[in-house]
């Protein structure tokens, strides 16, 4: 076991002075910087401008998820899933009761499904506006931020009506969703689809043939194919280095193999791809979420199963049956058997993966969260050697991580 | 590969098999070179409890981008009290944070890691915070001196949260509905 070494900046001098480090500088960059996007902290080793060593710090949000999750049912995890990837809370809401439902055995209905993939699709937009506008602002055009951000306000405003919150939505359960869509909704979200695309247009036409932007991302951190499956990078990252792979489609949950659409794969890797991977997927989730309205069964939005979903309130007031399974499940947890189970959803970040270990009952054994934001990070000392510590804030836009799901 | 044995209880019908802690290194490369298992999902460390008798392991996560497919393979290490696997950093690259990872949360010695160091919590804390037997709660430490004037005066502490009688979800299968309340269990 290696102790790590913190440098004072007075040691830093005196090992210059004695020749031990030359002409290397160490900089500290964070936990608090705008570009960390959260509290990463790297230390660079520099010489000149030009980075040669970068050992990234993590797990200032740490929270202990994993440990909360041991010690309470399956439904009461699903608002700590929100704060996983605080970016798309509805994602990793499905992700966690999909995994679950994969130890219970069940199958959820198709309507249910389908109002799964709009949420996640919906989020996905919502989580790469943020990704790109940020990155447009790391790189200098301040502008394309305000777009993006434009447009994922009126995401939000459909997130509150659907879920009650705008960020921490905390809206599937295991064998269903926390209440059906409202009326008039899909409606809206329709017609938010309709004028997104141009927007979407517009930022496009903003930046993407931007030279200035061009010039700071082109050939900046690229990822070879092979280093990124040898890193288990997972979604966009990857896709961008030329892998053509999607859980979405690869290994289809959610009735995803019902709707048409592509998988945007970029040819260089660099983090110019990431960029133009990001706005294409935009896009492809549009089509998803035309074809979801246009399709959306009716009927029923949650199992029927009184060990696992909590029936109607109407019948928990009205019938003592209804009232008792309603107890049970609140106190006790949804009952699932023994066993495990991994899941890996697609989510905006990468590839959110939850192993459970259910010993039987309402509270798992262990959880473990796989973040794609932690294989994202971990690439850092790899691809930051060689750049000018100005790449920094590009490179780390590119990526498109957040340090909730990196420390849980 | 004769020492692997078909693991029981996946619910998820993802191929499983347990691996001998010795013959891990082994087996990760056969799966990668012959089977094309290029992609190291997740590494996830478990505790089995203290009775188990192979109470420390990892459960490893693999995805073949060929075949679409994920592989999981178990491992558990001999000793429950310095439990220790082979590392498999140098055929995964992303293996070096996961075990970095599971030696910080769960105390588990990576034998061959190039840096295997805490990464979630800070350098000098004492507890592997995973493990069954850490309560909930959290333990008493102290946090990294932010400040050298705070050293010596006033050194910060971490103190266990109070929990206020929870965690808030009763015990199924208790005799007694007494007994499965949550205000009635015992804090550690």
């Amino acid at each position: 076991m290696k102790e790590e070494k913190i440098i004072d900046v007075k040691d830093v001098a005196a090992m210059a002075e004695s020749g031990e480090i030359g002409e290397r500088m160490i900089v500290n960059m964070g936990p608090s910087h705008p570009s960390t996007h959260g509290v990463l902290r790297m230390v660079f080793e520099l010489d000149g401008d030009t980075i040669t060593k970068c050992n990234p710090v993590i797990g200032y949000l740490h929270r202990g998820s994993e440990k909360v999750a041991e010690n309470m049912t399956y439904n009461q995890f699903i608002p700590y899933t929100d704060r996983l990837d605080y970016l798309a809370p509805l994602c990793n809401n499905v992700a966690f009761a999909t995994c679950a439902e994969k130890i219970a055995g069940i199958e959820i209905p198709e309507r249910c499904k389908a109002i799964r993939v709009l949420c996640c699709e919906l989020s996905r937009i919502a989580s790469h506006l943020i990704g790109v506008g940020v990155y447009g602002m790391d790189a200098g055009a301040w502008t394309v931020f305000m777009y993006a951000f434009t447009q994922r306000e009126k995401l939000y405003t459909l997130f509150e009506r659907l879920t009650g919150a705008r960020l921490t939505c905390s809206y599937a359960r295991v064998g269903g969703l926390a209440r059906d869509i409202p009326e008039g909704w899909l409606g809206d979200v329709a017609s938010f689809a309709n004028q997104f695309l141009p927007a979407l247009d517009e930022m496009d036409k903003l930046i993407t043939r931007n030279r200035i932007f061009i010039d700071r991302t082109e050939e900046i951190a690229v990822i070879s194919r092979d280093e990124a499956v040898n890193w288990g990078l997972t979604g966009a990252n990857l896709r961008a280095s030329g892998v053509e792979s999607d859980i979405r489609k690869d290994n289809p949950y959610l009735g995803y193999e019902n709707y048409e659409f592509d998988i945007p794969v970029g040819t260089k890797g660099d983090a110019y791809d990431r960029w133009l991977v990001r706005m294409e997927e935009m896009r492809q989730s549009v089509r998803i979420i035309r074809q979801v309205i246009d399709k959306m069964p009716k009927g029923a939005w949650h199992v029927d199963d009184p060990r696992i979903f909590a029936p109607e309130k109407r019948s928990v007031l009205t019938q003592m049956e209804s009232l008792i399974s309603n107890f049970v499940l609140t106190t006790e947890g949804p009952n699932l058997p023994k066993g495990e189970a991994y899941f890996e959803a697609e989510n905006p970040k990468g590839a959110l993966g939850f192993f459970i270990m259910s010993g039987g009952g309402g509270v798992p054994y262990r959880v473990r969260i796989k973040g794609p934001s932690f294989v994202s990070l971990s690439i850092l000392p790899k691809i930051m050697p060689g750049h000018h510590i100005t790449d920094v804030p590009v490179i780390l836009g590119s990526l498109d991580f957040v340090l909730g799901e990196c420390d849980r | 590969m004769p020492f692997l044995k078909v693991r029981e209880g996946g619910r998820d019908g993802i191929a499983a098999f347990d691996c001998p802690p010795r013959k891990l290194k082994e087996a990760v490369a056969v799966f990668k070179n012959d089977f094309s298992f290029d992609s190291l999902c997740d590494i996830a460390s478990v505790d089995m409890g203290e009775d188990s008798p192979r109470r420390f392991g990892c459960v490893y996560h693999f995805y073949s981008m060929k075949g679409k497919s994920y592989l999981r393979l178990a491992s558990f290490a001999e000793s429950a009290e310095n439990p220790e696997l082979q590392s498999i950093s140098d055929i995964f690259a992303n293996a070096n944070w996961f075990e970095r990872e599971a030696f910080d949360m769960m105390g588990i010695v990576f034998e061959g890691h190039p840096d295997l160091r805490r990464i979630l919590m800070w350098d000098k804390y004492e507890w592997h915070p995973l493990r069954k037997d850490f309560p909930l709660a959290g333990r008493e430490s102290t946090l990294p001196d932010t400040y050298e004037d705070s050293a010596g005066d006033d050194p910060m502490f971490v103190k266990p949260a109070p929990m206020e009688g929870g965690p808030f979800h009763s015990e199924p299968g208790a005799k007694f509905a007494a007994c499965k309340e949550p205000r009635s269990r015992e804090q550690k």
